[in-house]
């Protein structure tokens, strides 16, 4: 299971920049980052290296944020793989709320990043289907 | 259990208090016209002479007193006596522009002690209460004013004035204080100093306290009911009228009676100056009607409120006004309906949001638009977006129960309402039709 770090955002120019701000300031690496949006606010997520001090970080700066548990998975990059997974999934009655991608310097992976009711459950299912699971400190150290 | 302090007065019938307020208004109209220049050449410019005022229903051929009226004829300009009759000043605090300076002769200090003498005795006070004043003293009619109520009572009065909060606690458990008098805000931070202290409100003696000189609401009354354990009365009162005591609140915590025998109250349409009936919310207006060394004649108040004759329980019969809903400078009208940011406030408060909000009217075509805005507090964000519409939508049914009218409710980031050396904007009025106001 995973850290995710979500921030509120009025859809106004800014936000983000804001968010960055106080991150880089504090040495803060992103891993992913995704942002959602409807008409009137965002909502942004992050993966970073150093999910406290960001939160820290974020609050000085008058951020409102809150921490979530997420599912990570790496696969391998080749065709089929994304559909082995969400199929694990689907197959066991888990509904994703979100979900996410991203690509490190290593080119033989892709990550994932879901959000479900159940984290727990979800990962139980995806590693006994030979999903490989990533954890909080994998992350931190990719 | 009655309490009254001047049961024929307090309990007079209708017919009774008219006959003593036409012969003091008439009495009044005479002094002020023979004493006050101003109103002398106001009168006598609406070709009104004194003898024209034979009952209550000739106050309507009175001028208006205004706030600016007293800054115009700062400082003695308004007295109606000789300097040599006037035996205390007070001023109000001017944060609203230049101070206003007030003065009372012996028999004024009589009728304002006595206006709050008959507050204290309505909540229960007799000579065995200790009354601890905690509003300030000094040019503030606050301080005093509650001070010469417990005096007149014969109640032991204890003059601690505002500040040291630590102080303020020990006298309470030492001294032994039952009756507290402060400023509602006051009273919040002594509730919450008293639990950080450790202290158990529910040992103190205190069982009461009278609140005033500022807005406040039903939720912060529950609050200081709860954390002093206490029965908490409104108090309402105005440097320009008297201080506290115009008008006060009995134990049925119903209204607030005006001292109809000291004080007219009228309710006006802030706009046209007609005359509202019961019921109806306008801008509160007051004459004085006893008080010699500062009379005022139909002073708007700029407070909006309501009225009411309606019996109460408690057996007086001196009518009955609200808490002040607002202010007539901050009165909004959106699509027909009167609000004020105080209601928006107040719902905020109940729904444990934050109270930075900012009010966006607009009009779109011919209809208005009716917009709130309000900072996300941590406690209430969720990471899922469907949550967050969820909160709006059920924000903007609390308003639409509170208002009448539904506003479109959208959760800012903190800090991006904007604020005016330090203080937020409230009210954003994009409107054009109203920019006379």
């Amino acid at each position: 299971m995973i850290k995710q770090i979500s921030i509120f955002a009025t859809n106004k120019p800014g936000q983000v920049v804001k968010a960055a701000d106080a991150l880089s300031n504090e040495n803060i690496d992103i891993r992913a980052m995704c942002v959602a949006d409807t008409q009137d606010f965002g909502i942004i997520r992050l993966i970073v290296n150093n999910t406290q001090k960001a939160k820290e970080a974020l609050s000085k700066h008058k951020c409102i944020v809150s921490i979530t548990n997420v599912v990570g998975i790496k696969i391998p990059d080749t065709p089929g793989s994304t559909k082995k997974a969400l199929e694990l999934l689907y197959a066991n009655g888990i509904n994703i709320d979100y979900m996410y991608a991203f690509v490190t310097k290593s080119k033989e992976y892709a990550y994932f990043v879901m959000r479900v009711e159940n984290p727990e459950e979800a990962e139980k299912v995806l590693s006994e289907g030979d999903v490989e699971i990533i954890t909080q400190e994998e992350i931190e150290n990719i | 259990m009655h309490n009254y302090y001047n049961p024929e007065v307090e309990t007079a019938s209708r017919e009774k208090l008219n006959q003593i307020q036409t012969k003091n208004l008439i009495e009044q109209v005479k002094h002020v016209y023979d004493n006050v220049p101003l109103y002398r050449e106001r009168m006598d410019a609406k070709g009104v002479k004194p003898e024209d005022i034979k009952s209550l229903d000739d106050l309507k051929k009175l001028p208006f007193t205004s706030k600016q009226d007293l800054r115009d004829t700062y400082p003695y300009g308004m007295f109606a006596v000789p300097m040599e009759d006037v035996t205390r000043i007070h001023a109000s605090s001017g944060t609203t522009g230049k101070q206003i300076v007030v003065g009372y002769t012996d028999g004024d200090m009589d009728i304002w002690n006595t206006c709050v003498a008959r507050q204290l005795t309505a909540i229960g006070a007799t000579k065995e209460d200790k009354v601890h004043v905690s509003y300030g003293y000094g040019l503030f009619t606050g301080g005093l004013g509650l001070h010469g109520g417990s005096h007149k009572i014969g109640c032991t009065t204890i003059p601690v004035s505002s500040g040291n909060t630590a102080r303020q606690l020990t006298i309470m458990q030492d001294f032994g204080s039952t009756i507290l008098g402060s400023t509602p805000s006051y009273a919040m931070y002594l509730g919450e100093s008293a639990e950080r202290a450790g202290i158990d409100t529910s040992k103190l003696p205190l069982k009461a306290g009278i609140f005033g000189a500022e807005p406040w609401t039903e939720e912060m009354r529950q609050s200081i009911e709860k954390s002093l354990n206490i029965k908490a009365y409104d108090i309402y009162g105005l440097t320009e009228i008297c201080g506290p005591g115009v008008a006060f609140e009995c134990t049925e915590q119903n209204g607030m009676h005006v001292n109809e025998d000291h004080f007219i109250i009228e309710i006006i349409d802030p706009e046209t100056g007609e005359n509202l009936p019961d019921g109806e919310k306008g801008e509160i207006v007051f004459s004085s009607i006893t008080k010699k060394a500062f009379p005022l004649l139909r002073f708007r108040t700029k407070d909006i409120g309501v009225i009411t004759h309606e019996k109460c329980a408690c057996g007086r019969t001196f009518v009955r006004m609200s808490k002040p809903l607002g202010r007539v400078d901050d009165m909004l009208i959106v699509r027909g309906v009167n609000l004020f940011p105080s209601q928006i406030e107040a719902v905020l408060l109940k729904e444990n949001h934050s109270p930075n909000y900012q009010i966006i009217v607009d009009r779109n075509g011919s209809l208005d638009s009716f917009e709130v805005d309000i900072e996300m507090n941590e406690e209430h964000f969720s990471d899922k977006p469907s949550d967050i519409i969820k909160m709006e939508k059920s924000l903007e049914n609390k308003f639409k129960s509170a208002l009448g009218i539904k506003p479109k409710v959208n959760l800012v980031s903190p800090d991006t309402i904007p604020r005016s050396e330090g203080k937020a904007v409230r009210v954003v009025d994009k409107r054009k039709v109203y920019s006379n106001k």
